[in-house]
């Protein structure tokens, strides 16, 4: 017996979003849909907006227009039409629809590996201190870390932290996964072991919204690849269409062809 | 004119030393404990406040800062009786005064403290759909303790020489013995050597055992 899906299943809807630091900017119309299980990648220039985007989409910074819903639900403001802003409370509920990893980890210092997957399972998502153990073991195990369940993040190097950050953001069963380049401040040698991780979830079918450096990675793991340049999207397609070196867009020519430059 | 230095009065009356020690210790452990209290949630609130408030807790701090402890001690013992209708005794209104000014240090200890914990941690917080009070108690509060444990114990260590101020108004802390001492005495500089080797003495233990909780404390985080 199947269930025929509704018609247009976007997970994640960010539509004309817009926002300005002072006088600059950073979000210029930005409209992008995820659909569930896709791996999108987000790619550009610094500067461009990538990171401020996908803070937006957690409402870790809000925006000036435009909206953004997962699953329906507009994420940072009442759906009373007077674009006003959720409460905290609202807000934290939101939040925890989605995971988000970060550039420099974040792990909480104070917390083990697994007290910082338990945090969440247990103040947000009201486990038993039981449940979440197991949770956190179950995903550090996951991650490749379970020998490190009672390590403190001081303890750990930088690409064990970031995966107990992917496991922190996973074990809460996010609808989204948010990675802001999350390989950017580890040392070459540590990113395979982080890419791994994100490849095994992508595999499984979590969706994910990335902003990357990695391009090979990029090209390998995405469904799309959208380009952004001075806070728009300036194209967006499928990653062998959009890396070839062919591709009709000037700007993402020459950001690839400078990215060649200084990576190789 | 030769002095010699002679003992035997002072540990005739030594009693008088040891017990005023743990006094200071009493009371400075007890001040400590109140101004922990007022400058947490006094930081708390000043971060998480408007500018009324947070220039209300501002004049509190500058005013206790600037004003000689000694003559708070005076205020509050001798001012405040006078003009509201109160009795207390000189210890308890010692330890108000003593609580009152670490409080007013420690708010921006821990203010600064507070403002001192990275901005990531926070944003990891909320991402994982933290309220504000729950952000406050499972991220920024442990955090803020890890920094601000040196100038904690760093302000403890000089709460306990600040208690011999309490001797102005005759609580028998371990400088009022020392006075005691010498008026029954006049043995003046044995009394006061031996006085000052104890709150070195003791200064000195207690900044070893800090600094040995700190270490554990870091190793632990």
């Amino acid at each position: 017996m199947s269930v025929t899906p509704p018609a247009n299943p976007a997970l994640l809807d960010v539509s004309e979003v817009s926002k300005s630091f002072g006088s600059v900017e950073v979000l210029r119309s930005v409209s992008l849909q995820v659909t569930r299980g896709e791996v999108v990648t987000v790619i550009g220039p610094s500067g461009s907006g990538k990171t401020t985007l996908l803070r937006c989409v957690n409402f870790l910074e809000s925006y000036d227009s435009g909206s953004i819903r997962i699953d329906g639900k507009e994420v940072g403001f009442r759906e009373t039409g007077t674009r006003q802003r959720r409460s905290e409370r609202d807000l934290a509920k939101m939040r925890a629809e989605t995971g988000m990893v970060f550039q420099s980890f974040n792990l909480f210092p104070h917390l083990t590996a697994a007290g910082n997957i338990m945090l969440g399972l247990r103040k947000v998502r009201g486990k038993s201190n039981t449940e979440a153990r197991a949770i956190a073991e179950h995903w550090l195990g996951r991650v490749g870390l379970a020998h490190k369940a009672d390590s403190l993040p001081a303890e750990l190097s930088g690409g064990q932290q970031q995966r107990v950050g992917i496991a922190r953001a996973v074990a809460m069963e996010p609808k989204i996964l948010l990675l802001d380049e999350i390989t950017s401040a580890l040392d070459p040698e540590l990113v395979g072991e982080v890419l791994e991780v994100v490849r095994s979830l992508a595999e499984d079918g979590m969706t994910m919204l990335m902003v990357t450096h990695e391009m090979a990675f990029a090209r390998d793991a995405s469904s799309r690849i959208v380009f952004m340049a001075d806070g728009g999207v300036s194209a967006v397609g499928p990653p062998a269409e959009m890396l070839a070196a062919e591709f009709d867009n000037e700007r993402l020519r020459s950001f690839l062809a400078r990215f060649r430059a200084s990576h190789f | 004119m030769g002095y010699t230095l002679n003992f035997n009065l002072i540990w005739r009356h030594f009693d008088k030393l040891w017990g005023g020690l743990l006094l200071s210790l009493e009371l400075a452990v007890i001040s400590i404990a109140i101004g922990i209290v007022i400058g947490l949630l006094l930081a708390v609130w000043y971060v998480s406040a408007g500018r009324v408030v947070r220039s209300i807790i501002a004049a509190y701090v500058e005013f206790i800062r600037n004003v000689p402890l000694i003559l708070l001690v005076y205020l509050v013992f001798y001012g405040l009786p006078t003009v509201v209708d109160i009795a207390y005794s000189a210890q308890t209104s010692f330890i108000a005064t003593l609580s009152l000014y670490s409080g007013a240090y420690l708010v921006e200890v821990f203010r600064s403290g507070l403002e001192a914990v990275p901005r990531g941690q926070i944003d990891a917080g909320k991402a994982i759909g933290l309220t504000p009070w729950q952000r406050l108690l499972h991220v920024r509060l442990p955090t803020m303790l890890r920094i601000t444990l040196p100038a904690l114990s760093n302000t403890f260590l000089s709460l306990f020489k600040d208690t011999s101020v309490a001797s102005v108004i005759s609580v028998p802390e371990l400088t009022y013995g020392a006075q005691w001492i010498n008026f029954n005495t006049f043995r003046i500089v044995e009394v006061y050597l031996v006085v000052t080797a104890m709150y070195l003495f003791t200064g000195y233990a207690l900044l070893y055992a800090l600094r040995l909780v700190e270490r554990r404390f870091r190793a632990a985080h």
